[in-house]
């Protein structure tokens, strides 16, 4: 941490919208199909084609302003950005300059336990690109088209954020917003959400920003902390080393884990902006505004306050249980299911979690589907199962495709030791471990414990601990 | 046999109804005459199935399954795409170019039963005033062969003056069909902005671009012309209003006209043979009944240089989609990116093509977009209103097409001069509202138009009056 220079930040969050169709053409949207497989004339910009607006953009455009109480523009207008790349078609990009859709909202995010508001700029409609390939052929670059005409949602945010963790923070804090809107899948790998950072840094105290480097192709939660972090050692260094920082957009390599100068303010380009002529404004009532609220989804917010209310689980529990929309219905399915919310809270957050990240997976490719769960659980809490059995069950429910119950009777875990067969099991250990025992009475308390793992070595696990606590405690001082 | 071609459409479809003659001889008739006139340069390329469609209009007509263009042999300006027939635009850069889709003017006319007999030349993408700018060489005017049919589509207005095609589309931006068809003696109408679809028809400047018809007469003109327009939810500029028969209001006894009179507009006319001839003009129309007001056209002076900013903004982005990159012209050997986009544009866009693209850059660069495209678009709001104003107390507004009868090939050299060949035609384009041009005399033997527009949808209207007018006189038969 440096205690002389205050870093500034600003996000610009692209995300992709889950229409069907593309934003100006009725092409699927899927993704990892076959190359240009999903390109129509449109598409591919061929001469004489024309762009229809699919008006589920402008739905869920304004759920995601409604979601953050921004001001909803009364008429939205397209305009060309023009730039020549052989992956955007036309030469120009279909975006918003002049009244984009959504104006000026905010947004909370919390950073050690402290509340800070986000502002947003604005949020603006635009096409996506398609993808150059350059490492497919030798001395050749290809084109795939697929993405290209894919709907964005541009959300810029005001230079309000101060540390990379604040940029998660806040990235983290849209991720929850669009996928509880359902208005994108949010997926970073697949780059459903894509992030530039503009980045610098200004001494403690200072008003007037410093100049800012733009950095693009960051695609994940991680590479945006790690980048931000990077660039602002990296200017860090430089200022005081005598150097200034130069305006320039800069790429983040995420292998190399540094920053490369791409184009510098100079070499900008013009792009030209103009109201698209084949479009007419989009007029947005007042009306269709309300319609839109009224459908709006349950918000993490509200959801994270419900939860403390039905189910008892404390906010810490709460707010990580709603980190993203997914997550926060697994849980209350198999909350809904079991007599124990509390137990599931716990097994989500803990067990769960641990299996997904060592695996690398995210909640919606979980191997442990929220049934598996609620068979776990109930078995716990019926008491057919212990907790240590249950630990070993859901791991291998990770690596197996049986049910919980195939899994518990597979294992032998089923088998768990009513009260009169622990009695029978101590009163025998107590029998043959008669020398321990003498000691034990005579004072030597610490050798409780070796009766516990006697017990559970004879039982295999499949004891209750609070039940053997109890029976050995009645049995030794008898 | 009797010159079939030079029956207006109307007593061809009668003719074909009748078994008077099959749609196979007067198709065969055309393309005989379309060989003869082989030195006009009026078609790009024949289409090889025209037999073909003749003969299937045949069997329809015979079956009394016809549609109501069946059988008519038409041709269509070289703009408008047609499935897996070659489109040039008139340019290089589209020489090869098989276009993979049908407009959707091509698609009506074509269920309407027409037969397509080919393409006609024209200005590279619709740039010029002259038909000197086309690739693919220039069209001669078939009244006098040293002088210009008039441009952008003077293929069209020729091959329908020469008499080899019942009628043609034609595409208008500034006047390109309206000042063709006065130089060829012929009718031609340019519906309002967003009547016709512009689906399939290339782009040059798309708020300006109208498709629209060259025929004999009005009542030809009339009848195409309600095949073509109508709603179409792939243009998002396209008017949702239900289509009337234009032929009907055409023929209506019942219309009053007020005609307008933009006194100052017509005071100015430099050449007096263009001035008496649009006086007894207007006696004509007053002989036949006809109401004549004068009115103030307020800032329709600034039209021209309105024109020359906002044309070239919109074709400098319409036209960034030909980079070599997946249709058309592609330069050998590129070295890179660059040089693939630098030569494959430098070889495949004629001169007044770049000039245009560069005019257009310029006007929308940062610094000099408020100056020119903003202010440009402020006057053509006032002009619009002076426009709508005007139509407060007048049905339709006159004025001379042109300025001058056509000029010989190679003649004008000046652009600007070029450029004010459209002077009295482009308001119709900025306001968006209908226009037709109508033979009104000679000056010695060449054609003189003059030019009525309509209220925004008042097309009926216009053909209505020009068909008094045709009534009433006997130019257009000459």
């Amino acid at each position: 941490m440096n205690n002389t220079w205050e870093s500034v930040i600003g996000l610009e969050v692209h995300v992709q919208l889950s229409t069907e169709s593309k934003i100006f053409s009725n092409a699927p949207t899927k993704f990892g199909q076959t190359q240009n497989s999903q390109a129509s004339l449109v598409d591919l910009g061929l001469p004489g084609v024309l762009p229809v607006l699919n008006e589920k953009t402008i739905e869920m455009a304004i759920k995601f302003g409604c979601a953050i109480n921004a001001n909803i523009s009364s008429k939205a207008i397209f305009a060309r950005k023009n730039y020549f790349y052989p992956d955007l078609p036309k030469g120009y990009q279909i975006s918003q300059l002049d009244d984009p859709i959504v104006g000026e909202g905010k947004i909370s995010i919390e950073v050690d336990n402290e509340e800070k508001f986000i502002g947003i700029t604005r949020a603006h409609l635009e096409e996506d690109a398609g993808k150059s390939l350059h490492d497919r052929y030798e001395n050749l670059s290809a084109i795939d088209l697929n993405r290209a005409g894919t709907p964005l949602l541009e959300i810029v945010s005001e230079p309000d954020l101060r540390s990379a963790k604040e940029a998660v923070a806040y990235l983290k804090k849209i991720h929850s917003i669009i996928t509880f809107l359902e208005i994108s899948d949010g997926n970073m790998s697949q780059g459903s959400m894509r992030c530039d950072a503009n980045v610098s840094i200004r001494k403690y105290g200072e008003k007037e920003f410093g100049n800012r480097t733009e950095l693009k192709n960051i695609n994940s939660f991680r590479f945006v902390e790690k980048a931000i972090n990077y660039e602002i050692d990296r200017q860090i260094e430089i200022v005081e080393n005598g150097g200034s920082i130069d305006q320039e957009t800069r790429l983040y390599d995420a292998n190399k884990n540094e920053t490369r100068s791409m184009r510098s303010k100079e070499h900008a380009n013009d792009y030209r902006y103009f109201p698209d002529p084949d479009l007419v404004p989009v007029i947005i009532s007042k009306e269709k505004i309300q319609e839109i609220q009224k459908t709006l989804p349950e918000l993490p917010e509200q959801k994270i306050s419900r939860f403390i209310k039905d189910y008892k689980i404390s906010e810490y529990e709460s707010k990580n249980l709603n980190v993203s929309k997914e997550l926060s219905s697994f849980f209350e399915k198999v909350a809904k299911k079991i007599s124990s919310p509390e137990l599931a809270a716990k097994w989500i957050l803990g067990d769960l979690m641990a299996i997904l990240n060592k695996n690398n997976s995210e909640i919606q490719d979980s191997k442990i589907s929220s049934e598996d769960m609620i068979d776990l659980l109930s078995r716990l809490e019926e008491g057919s199962i212990s907790g240590p059995g249950a630990k070993k069950i859901i791991d291998l429910c990770w690596l197996s495709n049986e049910s919980i119950d195939v899994l518990i009777k597979k294992e032998g875990f089923d088998e768990v030791k009513g009260e009169d067969e622990l009695l029978e099991i101590i009163t025998r250990i107590i029998r043959d471990n008669s020398k321990q025992f003498e000691q034990y009475l005579n004072g030597k308390d610490k050798l409780f414990g070796f009766f516990v793992g006697q017990v559970m070595k004879e039982t295999k696990g499949n004891a209750d601990p609070k039940l053997v606590n109890e029976l050995l405690n009645k049995k030794l001082k008898q | 046999m009797e010159d079939l071609s030079k029956l207006s459409l109307i007593d061809q479809i009668n003719g074909l109804k009748s078994r008077k003659f099959s749609s196979l001889e007067l198709t065969e008739f055309y393309l005989k005459k379309i060989d003869q006139a082989k030195a006009l340069n009026s078609f790009i390329s024949l289409n090889e199935n025209a037999l073909k469609e003749a003969k299937k209009s045949d069997e329809k007509i015979s079956k009394n399954k016809n549609s109501s263009l069946e059988g008519i042999p038409i041709a269509h300006k070289d703009i408008f795409c047609i499935k897996d027939q070659i489109t040039t635009c008139g340019s290089k850069m589209l020489e090869n170019f098989v276009s993979p889709y049908s407009s959707t003017v091509y698609e009506k006319l074509s269920n309407s039963g027409t037969v397509n007999l080919g393409k006609t030349n024209m200005d590279e993408f619709a740039m010029g005033s002259s038909n000197e700018t086309s690739f693919f060489g220039n069209v001669l005017n078939p009244i006098d062969p040293e002088r210009v049919p008039g441009g952008s589509s003077g293929g069209s207005a020729s091959a329908v003056a020469a008499n080899l095609c019942s009628f043609a589309t034609g595409t208008d931006t500034g006047g390109s069909i309206r000042q063709p068809a006065a130089f060829c003696g012929i009718t031609g109408i340019k519906p309002t902005y967003g009547r016709v679809s512009r689906w399939g028809m290339i782009a040059f400047a798309s708020s300006l671009d109208q498709g629209g018809i060259f025929a004999k007469n009005a009542l030809d003109a009339a009848l195409a012309l309600e095949n073509i327009a109508g709603f179409d939810e792939k243009d998002s500029t396209s008017i949702n209003k239900k289509v009337p028969s234009f032929l009907n209001e055409a023929k209506s006894k019942d219309k009053e006209h007020i005609v307008g009179i933009p006194k100052d507009i017509i005071e100015d006319i430099k050449d007096d043979k263009v001035k008496n001839n649009f006086y007894e003009s207007l006696e004509i129309l007053k002989k036949s009944g006809v109401k004549v007001k004068e009115i103030d056209l307020k800032n329709i002076q600034y039209s021209l240089p309105v024109y020359y900013v906002i044309a070239p903004a919109e074709c400098s982005a319409n036209l960034s989609r030909y980079d070599g990159v997946r249709f058309g012209h592609r330069c050998e050997n590129p070295k890179d990116l660059e040089d693939l986009y630098e030569r494959s544009r430098a070889e495949g866009f004629g001169e007044e093509v770049k000039k245009r693209i560069l005019i257009g850059t310029y006007c929308l660069s940062a610094g000099y977009y408020e100056a020119y495209y903003i202010k440009a678009q402020k006057i053509r709001n006032l002009i619009k209103q002076s426009f709508v104003n005007a139509f407060k107390e007048v049905s339709s507004i006159m004025m001379p097409t042109c300025a001058n009868v056509s000029f010989k090939l190679n003649s004008i050299q000046n652009p600007v001069e070029m450029y004010e060949q459209d002077i009295y035609t482009i308001p119709a384009n900025l306001a968006g509202l209908p226009a037709i041009s109508i033979p009104s005399g000679k000056i010695k033997n060449l054609p003189l138009g003059i030019q009525f527009i309509g209220n925004y949808l008042e097309e009926g209207n216009l053909f209505n009056l020009s068909n008094k007018f045709q009534q009433n006189s006997n130019f257009h038969n000459e």
